[in-house]
C-alpha cells in the first residue's frame, strides 16, 4: 500500500511529486503514457508567463506569478532550460487600449513586476519585425521560456532520485474509497493508497467524478502550432503576444530556449480527450494570425507542426484541494494554461495539502538538486576532445541536425526513469527534433535503444505501445 | 486483333506506342519516334523480361544485408518467383561483386549476383 | 593541427570522383571526410540499377557504380576517415571534425570541396495535418531500413511524391512483400523517369494520383489511414475529393534539399532556387579555394552528371592549390536564367579561368514540349535547340568553348531561356 499515489506524470504529477518526494512517504506516480511527459505537457507554447492575465484574486494568478518567480531558481537546481526573454502584448488598435490598460492593471494587482506600457515607436525599437499595424504593447520583462520537457523530466528524475516510484503503461479505470483509503484498478493490477492525487490533466475530470458528487467537466481545448527552424529563432528575441480573448491568450510568436520560433496556439474545443491531431483549418489558423503581429514570418523554414490540450474546466480555474466529499482524494485538475508557468508552486500546494492531511515528516536526506544530461556543446574545444578520449561515445555524431551523439544518448537511455523509446530519447537529447526531423539518425537512434536495452529492433517504438517503427524483416510475407 | 498500348522506356521523350497483335504475332507498331523504340514496343508485348535487384542477408560481415541482382533479365512473369526464391537465403562473408549467390533462379537459367563489396567483420 | 592541401567534405559519389581528379591532377595531400561506416555514400542505399550508363555504357546497380570510384580511390592512396562528422568549417578553411578515435580535432585546408549532398523533405516541412503516428518516413529513411538493415517498416504503404525515389521505394516495397496501395503526386506530372513508371507502377499495377496530396493522416500511435486529396491548379485541396486509404505507413518523397549548414555557417553564398553555394565557371564558391560538387550544389538526376561535375570540382581545386588557377580577370560573364529556366550553375563565368570546354547544367520549371533551348550572348542568339520534351525531372546542359566566348571579348551576360516553337 502506497502512502500517495499520484495518477498523471505531466508536469503537474511530476511537480507534485518532487515536492512530496522531500517527505517521508511511500509514493508512487502512475501514467498510462511509457513515459513522463507524454500529454499536454509536451506540446504547449513553453511559455512561462508573467501573470497580467489570469484573474485577479484567482488561484490561476497566484500560483502563475508565484510559479514564475520560482521558475529561475529551480531551473539551476534541477538543470533545465529556462531563459527570462520577457512578453510584448500587443495593442492592434486604438479603440482597445482600454483593454491594453486593463491588463496592466490586472498584472500590477496579480503581484507581477516591472510592467509598463510602451508606444509603437518603443516597441518597434525593441523587436523591429513586430508589425507597424499596432498602437502599442504592454511590456512583461517577468516573462520567460522554458523546455516544457526539461523541466518535466527533471521534476520527475529528481522526484526518483529521492525515493518515488513511477509506474508506466499503467492506465487508472476505477477508483474505489476503502477504509484505509482508496483502490485503484489499472490495466496492470490493483494499487492501494492513503491518499490520491489526481494530476490527469483532460481525463482528470473522470476520476473526480467517480469520487464526488460535484462534478467538474473538463473540455479538451486544442491548440496547433507550427514549429520552424533554428535559422527563424532570432526573428523576434520576446514573445509577442496579441491582447487576450475569450477562448484564450490568442496566438503567439515566440523563440523557444532551443531557438528555433514557434507559432500558434489556436484554441478548438474538441471531444476526445486524445485528440491530438492537428487539422488544416488549425495550422491555416496559425500561419495567419501569426503574420498580422510579426513581419517577415519565413513559412517555408516550418519543420513540423502538432498540437496539445489544454484540461480547460468550465470554470476556467484551477481545482487543487482535497474532496469535501471524499477525504484523501486531492484535485490537481482544470490545469490549462499558465499551468506550465505555475508548476513549481502547484507542486508545493499539493505537498502543502498533503503534508497537513497525511501529517507528512521532513526527510533530512532530500537531495535538491539534479544535473541534467550533460551537453558537450556547451564544453570547451579541449574539454570536449578529452571526454570523446575518456568516452568515445561522445565523439560518435548520431544526429547532425542538433549535433547530438550517442554519449548523449546513452546517457538518456541509463539515467533513472531512462528513455525507451525514439521520442524518450528525442525529449531528453533532441536527437531528432532538428531539420530532417529524424529522417537521419532514427535508424541509428533505434539500434542504440535495440542493444542497450537489450530487444529486437522490431520492439523499439516511437512513444511506446503499438508506435512500432519496423513491422517485420524483409520478404517475411513473401 | 488486339491492340496494346505502352509507353517507352527507350529515352526521356516517352512515346505512346500502339502495338496491333493478332494473338502472340506483332501486327503494327505505330507512336514511335525511333527504331529503340519499335524494338521495345516488340519485345515488351511478346517477351516483357526485367532485371531485378533485391538484397539478401549475410553472416560474419561488415553489413548484415547484401544487394544483389539477376546477372540478365529474366521474364517479367518471374518477378515474384524470383524474390521468393532469394527469402532466407544467406552468405557468409567475404562477398564479392560478381559472386553467384543462387544459380538458375526460379527455374530461368539466370542467376542472382553480389553487387557489393562484403568484407569479414 | 594537421593540414591538408585538399580536405574534402563527404565521400559519396561527388566526393570520391572529386577526390580521384584531384589526385591525378598531381596533388598527394588529399583527405576526404565520411560520416558513415563506408564510402560510396547515398549509392550504397541505392540497390536498383540504371547508374552508369553515360560513365561506364553499363547499367550498374548503385553499390556496384560506388565501387568502381572506391576502388579507383583505393588505387590512388587516397586518405579517408569515415564515422567522422564535420561539425565546423571557418572561413579560413579550418575543418572541425569529430570521430570516436581521434575526438574532436582540426584540420588546416588550402582547399576545401564541399560534396556533402542533401537531406529530404519532412513530413513537418510539408505541413501535413493529422496526427504524429509510428510509420511515417521519407522514402530515403525507409530505403536505408529495407536495404541496409533487412527491416520491413510497414505491410500497407501509400506514397506521397512520384519522384525517382518514391517510385523506387514502391517497387521495392512490393517486392519485399508489402502492399503499396497508391502513390499520390501533387504535381499534374511525375517527377521521375518514365522508365520508373513503367518498372515501379504499372508492372504492380500500383495507381499514380497525380494532382493529388496527402490532406489527413490518422492513428495517434501508428499509421491507421491515410487521406488523399486532389489539388487545383495552386496546390490547394479541393474540398469533396478526398479519399480514405487504409494502411500503416506512409513514405515521403517530396524533394531533396542540399544539406549547407557547413556552407552557410563558414559564409558561402547559398543561392535560393537550388539552396546550394553560388558557384563560378571553376565551380568555386565565394569563397577563394572553396568548391563544390553533386548533390549540395544542385540536386542531380543522374549520378554520372555528379561524377562529371565533380571531377570538373577536383581539378579546379588541384590547380587552385598548384597556383594555376588563373586570377579573376575582372570580367565575370553573368548567366541569366529566364522564360522557364529556373537556375544555372555556375552562375558566373570568367573566360580566363574557364578550361577549354565548359558546362552549364540547368532545370526548367514546367514541362515543355516541342519548344527550344535558347542561348542568347547579350542580344545575340547564338544556339536554338530543339528539344521534344523537357521537364524539371530531367536536368538540361549546354555547352560553351573557351574559344567561342573568347571571341566575345564584351560580352556581359549569357542568357539561357526556353522559347515556344
Amino acid at each position: 500500500m502506497y502512502d500517495i499515489i499520484i495518477i498523471g506524470a505531466g508536469v503537474s504529477g511530476c511537480a507534485a511529486a518532487r515536492e512530496l518526494s522531500r517527505y517521508q512517504a511511500n509514493i508512487c506516480v502512475v501514467d498510462k503514457e511509457e513515459d513522463v511527459c507524454c500529454g499536454t505537457s509536451k506540446a504547449n507554447s513553453a511559455i512561462v508567463h508573467a501573470g497580467y492575465d489570469a484573474a485577479e484574486g484567482s488561484l490561476m494568478a497566484k500560483l502563475n506569478v508565484e510559479g514564475n518567480l520560482m521558475m529561475e531558481q529551480l531551473s539551476k537546481d534541477l538543470d533545465f532550460s529556462f531563459r527570462r526573454n520577457g512578453s510584448l502584448v500587443l495593442c492592434m488598435r486604438e479603440e482597445d487600449r482600454p483593454n491594453l490598460e486593463a491588463l496592466y492593471e490586472r498584472g500590477v494587482k496579480n503581484g507581477v513586476k516591472d510592467l509598463r506600457i510602451l508606444t509603437k515607436e518603443e516597441v518597434k525599437e525593441l523587436e523591429p519585425n513586430v508589425t507597424d499595424d499596432m498602437v502599442g504593447a504592454l511590456y512583461a520583462p517577468t516573462g520567460g521560456i522554458v523546455c516544457p520537457f526539461g523541466l518535466t523530466i527533471a521534476l520527475a528524475e529528481n522526484a526518483a532520485m529521492n525515493g518515488v516510484e513511477f509506474k508506466f503503461n499503467t492506465e487508472v479505470e476505477n477508483i474505489v474509497k476503502t477504509e484505509e483509503g482508496f483502490e485503484l484498478s489499472t490495466n496492470q493490477g490493483v494499487l492501494k493508497a492513503k491518499f490520491v492525487v489526481n494530476a490527469a490533466g483532460v481525463h482528470a475530470d473522470k476520476f473526480h467524478n467517480m469520487m464526488s458528487a460535484e462534478k467538474i467537466h473538463i473540455t479538451p481545448r486544442r491548440g496547433d502550432y507550427c514549429l520552424l527552424d533554428k535559422t527563424a529563432g532570432n526573428l523576434v528575441d520576446k514573445t509577442i503576444f496579441t491582447l487576450p480573448g475569450k477562448f484564450g491568450k490568442g496566438i503567439l510568436v515566440t523563440p523557444t530556449v532551443h531557438g528555433n520560433l514557434l507559432l500558434g496556439p489556436t484554441a478548438i474545443d474538441i471531444e476526445d480527450p486524445e485528440g491530438t491531431n492537428t487539422t488544416r483549418a488549425g495550422l491555416d489558423e496559425v500561419i495567419t494570425k501569426a503574420q498580422n503581429s510579426v513581419n517577415n514570418i519565413p513559412m517555408r523554414q516550418v519543420i513540423t507542426s502538432f498540437a496539445g490540450l489544454r484540461a480547460h474546466e468550465d470554470q476556467h480555474e484551477f481545482i487543487i484541494k482535497e474532496l469535501e466529499d471524499c477525504k484523501g482524494f486531492i484535485d490537481c485538475a482544470g490545469i490549462e494554461s499558465p499551468g506550465l508557468s505555475s508548476s513549481p508552486a502547484i507542486g508545493k500546494m499539493v505537498a502543502e495539502i498533503l503534508k497537513e492531511k497525511a501529517d507528512l515528516k521532513e526527510k533530512d536526506d532530500f537531495i535538491a538538486t539534479r544535473k541534467g544530461i550533460l551537453d558537450p556543446k556547451e564544453l570547451s574545444k579541449e574539454e570536449y576532445s578529452k571526454l570523446i578520449k575518456e568516452k568515445p561515445a561522445y565523439g560518435n555524431i548520431i544526429c547532425r541536425c542538433e549535433t547530438i551523439s550517442e554519449g548523449e544518448i546513452l546517457d538518456a537511455i541509463h539515467r533513472p526513469l531512462g528513455a525507451k523509446s525514439l521520442d524518450g530519447v528525442k525529449r531528453r537529447t533532441r536527437a531528432g527534433m532538428g531539420r530532417c526531423q529524424a529522417g537521419f539518425c532514427s535508424p541509428r537512434t533505434m539500434e542504440i535503444l535495440s542493444r542497450e536495452l537489450q530487444v529486437d529492433m522490431g520492439e523499439i517504438t516511437k512513444s511506446g505501445g503499438d508506435s512500432k517503427i519496423i513491422v517485420g524483416i524483409d520478404k517475411d510475407k513473401l | 486483333m488486339e491492340k496494346r498500348e505502352l509507353i517507352c522506356i527507350g529515352c526521356p521523350l516517352g512515346c505512346m506506342i500502339t502495338v496491333e497483335m493478332d494473338g502472340a504475332e506483332v501486327v503494327s507498331v505505330t507512336g514511335n519516334t525511333c527504331k529503340r523504340g519499335d524494338d521495345y514496343a516488340r519485345k515488351e508485348v511478346t517477351n516483357p523480361t526485367r532485371i531485378v535487384t533485391s538484397i539478401v542477408n549475410v553472416t560474419g560481415g561488415h553489413l548484415d544485408m547484401v544487394s544483389v541482382k539477376t546477372k540478365s533479365d529474366i521474364p517479367k512473369g518471374k518477378i515474384f518467383d524470383c524474390v521468393k526464391a532469394l527469402k532466407g537465403v544467406t552468405v557468409e562473408a567475404p562477398v564479392h561483386i560478381g559472386d553467384v549467390i543462387v544459380s538458375d533462379v526460379a527455374g530461368t537459367g539466370v542467376d542472382i549476383i553480389a553487387t557489393k563489396e562484403i568484407f569479414v567483420k | 593541427m594537421k593540414s591538408y592541401d585538399i580536405v574534402i567534405i563527404g565521400g559519396g559519389p561527388a566526393g570520391l570522383a572529386a577526390a580521384a581528379a584531384a589526385k591525378k591532377s598531381g596533388i598527394d595531400s588529399i583527405l576526404i571526410l565520411e560520416r558513415d561506416k563506408e564510402l560510396g555514400g547515398i549509392l550504397n542505399q541505392c540497390i536498383h540499377n540504371g547508374f552508369g550508363l553515360h560513365t561506364f555504357k553499363e547499367e550498374l546497380t548503385g553499390p556496384e557504380y560506388a565501387r568502381r570510384f572506391i576502388n579507383e580511390v583505393e588505387e590512388l592512396k587516397i586518405e579517408y576517415y569515415l564515422n567522422t562528422m564535420v561539425i565546423d568549417i571557418s572561413h579560413e578553411k579550418v575543418v572541425t571534425a569529430m570521430n570516436r578515435e581521434e575526438g574532436l580535432f582540426e584540420i588546416q585546408a588550402k582547399a576545401v570541396i564541399l560534396a556533402m549532398g542533401c537531406r529530404e523533405r519532412s513530413r513537418g516541412a510539408l505541413n501535413i495535418p493529422g496526427y504524429r503516428p509510428a510509420g511515417i518516413f521519407s522514402a530515403g529513411t525507409a530505403q536505408r531500413l529495407v536495404n541496409m538493415e533487412g527491416y520491413m517498416p510497414g505491410r500497407k504503404v501509400v506514397i506521397l511524391g512520384s519522384g525517382d525515389i518514391g517510385l523506387i521505394m514502391a517497387r521495392r516495397m512490393t517486392l519485399e512483400g508489402a502492399k503499396v496501395q497508391v502513390v499520390a503526386e501533387l504535381m499534374p506530372y511525375s517527377g521521375g523517369l518514365k522508365r520508373n513508371i513503367v518498372q515501379c507502377l504499372d508492372d504492380f499495377g500500383i495507381p499514380l494520383k497525380l494532382s493529388h496530396t496527402v490532406v489527413d493522416i490518422r492513428g495517434k500511435y501508428r499509421v491507421e489511414g491515410i487521406t488523399i486529396a486532389e489539388v487545383d491548379s495552386h496546390g490547394k485541396p479541393i474540398p469533396g475529393t478526398e479519399e480514405d486509404y487504409d494502411c500503416d505507413t506512409l513514405l515521403l518523397s517530396c524533394g531533396l534539399i542540399p544539406e549547407n549548414e557547413l556552407s552557410r555557417g563558414m559564409g558561402v553564398e547559398i543561392e535560393p532556387v537550388t539552396s546550394g553555394p553560388v558557384v563560378n565557371e571553376s565551380l568555386e564558391t565565394n569563397i577563394d579555394g572553396v568548391f563544390a560538387c553533386g548533390n549540395v550544389l544542385h540536386v542531380h538526376d543522374l549520378v554520372d552528371y555528379v561524377s562529371e561535375e565533380a571531377t570538373t570540382a577536383g581539378k579546379n581545386a588541384a590547380k587552385y592549390v598548384q597556383g594555376s588557377l588563373p586570377e579573376n580577370s575582372g570580367k565575370e560573364i553573368k548567366l541569366v536564367p529566364t522564360g522557364g529556366v529556373r537556375y544555372t550553375v555556375p552562375k558566373t563565368i570568367d573566360v580566363d579561368r574557364m578550361a577549354d570546354e565548359l558546362t552549364v547544367r540547368f532545370r526548367v520549371g514546367a514541362v515543355y514540349k516541342n519548344c527550344y533551348i535558347s542561348v542568347y550572348f547579350d542580344d545575340e542568339q547564338v544556339v536554338h535547340r530543339k528539344r521534344p520534351v523537357m521537364a524539371p525531372g530531367e536536368m538540361e546542359d549546354v555547352k560553351f568553348k573557351k574559344e567561342k566566348l573568347a571571341s566575345y571579348p564584351d560580352l556581359k551576360t549569357i542568357t539561357i531561356k526556353i522559347e515556344e516553337a
